[in-house]
């Protein structure tokens, strides 16, 4: 039986052993100066954005539309909660996944007694989880470059509540729009320093697949819908 | 307007032609009408007598050290050279692009690097260094022109012919969709992958055909080989020009 | 010349005079990558400078893998100290045996995968499976290939090769579904299919698309949600990833994703990009209770030791160098008969598999560099192909061959001696009694299907003198 580590030893030695002679580094890159690192410059080519936030709401607007994200500004947790109700109707809804958060409780505490609540928070029935209708979770954060949705276990109930059922509703608010994943990086590093969870996801889009003559079609394995509700 | 273009921008030069095998005995007409259009021009042309291969064959199919033995020759042969043009873009990357990679840490890597600084492409030559866009040429007729890949994407050359092309009287450039698409010459590959070679030549005169264009024009002759051949084989319609030899009609 | 050619490629002549027949097929598969092609030129618009976009990801890749000691180590301790378990495995066999033990140790009996042409390499599905676990590839396209007992035919899009009837018969066949010509039902039928496998599988495959030094976590991109369920429903997530995904910064990706995914897909960002950084964490209500990531090299480390070629284990695996492929768009991703298909494959595939063997997929270009202008990372793609020409022919000259270049040589040269030969006669027809009736003879592999030009009537080098005859005469 091999070590638990395996061909440690080999793999790092024929490496070292590879790297003895130079490569030349053909495409350098414009601004890193001495192993500096690029990532401050990404931003300047990167498709540009706009420094405030009205313009990284416009832009994320329009990404949302692209990808078929339906984006809901809602006046307040009241409209929230009006929209998810109709959507619950619209769709026949019997349960909804969701976690406990700031948002979700005061969203879930204006929903319809008759629809049922499985919070994932101290854990949870796979099959049950499967069969509800829509999973309600909080957010990190917004991205406005690339229409995304960051969710992190601690933010949005786990690994699994935010793609498992078939419609994931989102629950943010608009100040939570950043402009890029620099930006996202940066604010998720502030925030958990070396304690990162086991899981950080940018969901862009409902779930999507071209796999059948290049064709796209939504809902491949995660959700169909994917719904935000903004909040001021 | 043709009085205007000999109201020269840069001196007269004197320009040393590379002339590659098969434009040597297949299309002749290529490498007279360079001279013309360079003389009109104002300037002297030469064709160094010891001149014979760039070397691409060999060195396409890896045998680098025959290949740097014909590229020595080359070398010879234009040492006293001031500029020197090719008609191929594919011949002209050969000695710009790869000669310096060919001769790194041989004997000649200088005389390398020297014979690539002044090696241009007919096109780029006329339009960058030269700084003429319009040669007072009048041709009657619809085109589509093809993007030879060494030209294209070795030296960079895509606007160069049709800034040229763009100024000839009576000549209707259509842009075809696949105009950067390989032609499936490609040297060898096209007699040792025949059947993939000629599956790319169809694609290439499919979207030539698509154009309902009369010429097809490009500024490598070895991709013109390659499309005419299949054209005349399955078409028969459309002909194939150089460059030059549009450039060249009064 | 047999002895000069393998198995391999006799293979792969064999498939392209098939697959370049194919017209319909042919004309399907460009079809499809023109969408593709539309869409990337949009979102590659509106970057604000792609090159330097480009180069910036390059200068990010040229670190990684010229450090790759430091950071696979920095990764391990990083990963390690969250409780992830990491195994270095030398070759497939090594790989296949650690997930196979770890599969019987914890007594596992259904394993779902996402999409990593890792195990496509090693073959892991077919060890799996001859060790009696039920395995189930999730992304859509590779289930497909898998119910159809085929290899993916691109590594990015498994079954852009079928039409969709092609694809309604099959699940008719396999999974008794009724037929249907609606991409949106057959993507259905796959979903509800699959969806049970989630919650069923006791251990979830993957691989990965980057991993990340600095955090100690691995990097998911896809768009269907099928890896994000495979590694957070089974209790057990294996990732197996090639030694050079690395990359030294968490905040590298927020370059590297966009670029994945407008050079893969033509999107701005994919649908799910994920990083995972250990097992469920003390705490977080799901995820597995264990993750082990085994590092594979499998003579990577052979192309790492050549400096010249580094550079392709850049390699993001975004495919956009076949989608651009003229070669591939004509003989198709099987043709090629790689784990890795088209210009990127060509050029990693005889560093893997050996020289002699292989060199052949470095010879079946028109080194077009269609490939290399779109590669995001500045893979030198269509030069390498050239070096491993160049390298093969100096390891092993093909005596036929070799014998042409040197009466090449000889003759080009002798000025005088070229002179006076074209003057009767075009080069080629010169050189060929060399070959003729041979496998080399080009003259029979032309004219089959295309004109060659008749010899002008008098060659450029007369005509050029007598134009200088008549300027000399003139001027006297």
């Amino acid at each position: 039986m091999t070590p638990s580590t395996g061909d440690r030893e080999a793999v790092l030695g024929r490496i070292r052993e590879a790297l003895r002679v130079p490569a030349p580094l053909k495409h350098p890159a414009e601004r890193s100066a001495g192993g500096e690192p690029t990532t401050a410059h990404f931003r300047e080519w990167l498709p540009p954005v706009g420094p405030s936030l009205d313009e990284r709401f416009a832009l994320f607007s329009r990404l949302c539309e692209t990808l078929k994200s339906e984006l809901v500004v809602c006046a307040d947790m009241d409209a929230a909660a009006a929209h998810l109700t109709t959507l619950a109707t619209e769709g026949g809804w019997k349960t909804l996944g969701l976690h406990r958060g700031s948002l979700t409780s005061a969203l879930e505490s204006r929903l319809p007694a008759a629809l049922t609540r499985l919070f994932v928070d101290e854990g949870y029935d796979k099959d049950a989880l499967e069969a509800s209708d829509a999973g309600l979770t909080e957010c990190e954060l917004l991205v406005a470059q690339t229409g995304s949705v960051c969710v992190t276990g601690p933010s949005s109930g786990g690994r699994v509540l935010s793609v498992l059922p078939p419609h994931h509703i989102v629950i943010a608010r608009r100040s939570q729009i950043l402009t890029d994943l620099t930006e996202a990086y940066a604010t998720l590093a502030a925030k958990y320093r070396d304690d990162y969870p086991s899981m950080i996801s940018f969901i862009t889009g409902p779930s999507r697949t071209g796999d059948i003559e290049r064709i796209l079609v939504l809902g491949a394995h995660g959700p169909k819908r994917l719904t935000i509700l903004l909040l001021p | 307007m043709f009085q205007e273009s000999l109201l020269l921008p840069k001196p007269p030069m004197r320009v040393s032609l590379f002339i590659p095998c098969f434009i040597d005995s297949l299309y002749p007409n290529v490498g007279m009408s360079m001279v013309r259009i360079l003389e009109r021009l104002g300037h002297s042309v030469d064709v160094p007598e010891g001149q014979t291969c760039c070397g691409q064959p060999p060195f396409n199919s890896g045998y680098w050290d025959e290949a740097r033995s014909v590229a020595t020759n080359q070398l010879k042969a234009f040492k006293d050279a001031d500029v020197i043009v090719s008609g191929s873009g594919s011949c002209g990357a050969m000695m710009k692009v790869f000669y310096p990679e060919l001769f790194h840490g041989h004997e000649q890597e200088a005389e390398a690097k020297n014979l690539a600084a002044k090696t241009w492409e007919f096109s780029e030559f006329l339009v960058n260094k030269l700084g003429v866009k319009d040669v007072g040429a009048r041709f009657e007729g619809r085109a589509t022109f093809h993007d030879g890949c060494h030209g294209l994407r070795e030296l960079g050359t895509k606007l160069p012919p049709r800034e040229l092309l763009s100024h000839v009287k009576g000549l209707e450039l259509v842009e075809m969709t696949e105009a950067e698409t390989c032609c499936g010459f490609g040297g060898t590959f096209a007699v040792k992958y025949p059947q993939i070679s000629t599956a790319m030549a169809e694609v290439k005169c499919n979207s030539i055909c698509e154009t309902k264009a009369d010429y097809v024009i490009s500024n490598d002759s070895s991709c013109l080989m390659q499309i005419g051949g299949w054209l005349n084989r399955n078409v028969g319609t459309v002909k194939c020009l150089h460059l030059a030899e549009v450039l060249v009609q009064q | 010349m047999s002895s000069f050619t393998s198995p391999a490629r006799n293979q792969f002549q064999e498939d392209a005079d098939r697959t370049t027949s194919d017209a319909p097929r042919r004309t399907a598969v460009r079809n499809a990558l023109q969408n593709y092609q539309s869409a990337r030129d949009r979102t590659g618009a509106t970057f604000t400078d792609w090159k330097a976009a480009r180069s910036a990801a390059s200068t990010i890749k040229h670190e990684a893998v010229n450090h790759l000691d430091q950071y696979l180590e920095e990764f391990e301790r990083k990963f390690t100290a969250r409780g992830g378990k990491v195994f270095w495995a030398s070759n497939s066999q090594q790989a296949r045996d650690y997930i196979i033990q770890l599969a019987k140790a914890k007594n596992v009996r259904a394993i779902v995968k996402s999409k990593a042409m890792t195990g496509e390499e090693i073959h892991l599905n077919d060890a799996l499976v001859a060790e009696g676990f039920g395995v189930v590839e999730s992304d859509l396209g590779e289930f497909i290939q898998q119910l159809k007992g085929e290899a993916p035919y691109h590594f990015v899009f498994p079954c852009m090769h079928l039409r969709r009837d092609e694809i309604s018969d099959l699940f008719h066949k396999e999974l008794g579904t009724a037929k249907t010509n609606s991409p949106e039902e057959l993507t259905m039928i796959a979903r509800r299919v699959l969806r049970r496998t989630y919650v069923e599988a006791d251990m979830g495959i993957s691989g990965a698309n980057f991993i990340v030094a600095d955090t100690g976590m691995i990097s998911i991109t896809e768009n269907e949600g099928n890896a994000r369920l495979t590694v957070g429903v089974p209790k057990i997530h294996v990732a197996l990833v090639g030694i050079e995904k690395v990359v030294p910064r968490l905040g590298d990706l927020a370059l590297l994703l966009p670029m994945l995914a407008t050079a893969g897909t033509g999107q701005h960002l994919t649908g799910y990009n994920s990083m995972y950084g250990g097992p469920r964490q003390p705490g977080e209500n799901d995820g597995p209770d264990e993750f082990h990531v085994v590092l594979l090299d499998n003579h990577r480390t052979r192309l790492l030791a050549d400096p010249e070629q580094r550079d392709a284990l850049h390699c993001i695996r975004c495919g956009a160098c076949l989608n651009v492929c003229p070669i591939f768009k004509n003989i198709g991703g099987h043709t090629y008969g790689t784990t890795y298909q088209g210009p990127i494959g060509s050029v990693i595939t005889p560093h893997f598999r050996g020289l002699q063997d292989w060199k052949h997929l470095s010879g079946a270009s028109s080194l077009c560099g269609a490939c290399t202008e779109t590669c995001p990372v500045g893979i030198d793609i269509h030069h390498h192909l050239l070096h491993n020409r160049r390298n093969a022919a100096a390891e092993k000259p093909a005596p036929g061959e070799s014998l042409l270049w040197k009466a090449f040589t000889f003759l080009m040269r002798r000025p005088a001696l070229y002179r006076l030969a074209t003057r009767f006669a075009p080069l080629g027809s010169l050189l060929h009694p060399l070959v003729e009736g041979t496998a080399l003879d080009p003259m029979i592999a032309w004219t089959s299907t295309r004109d060659f030009p008749a010899a002008a009537p008098s060659s450029f080098r007369s005509q050029f003198q007598k134009h200088q005859a008549q300027k000399s005469g003139g001027s006297k």
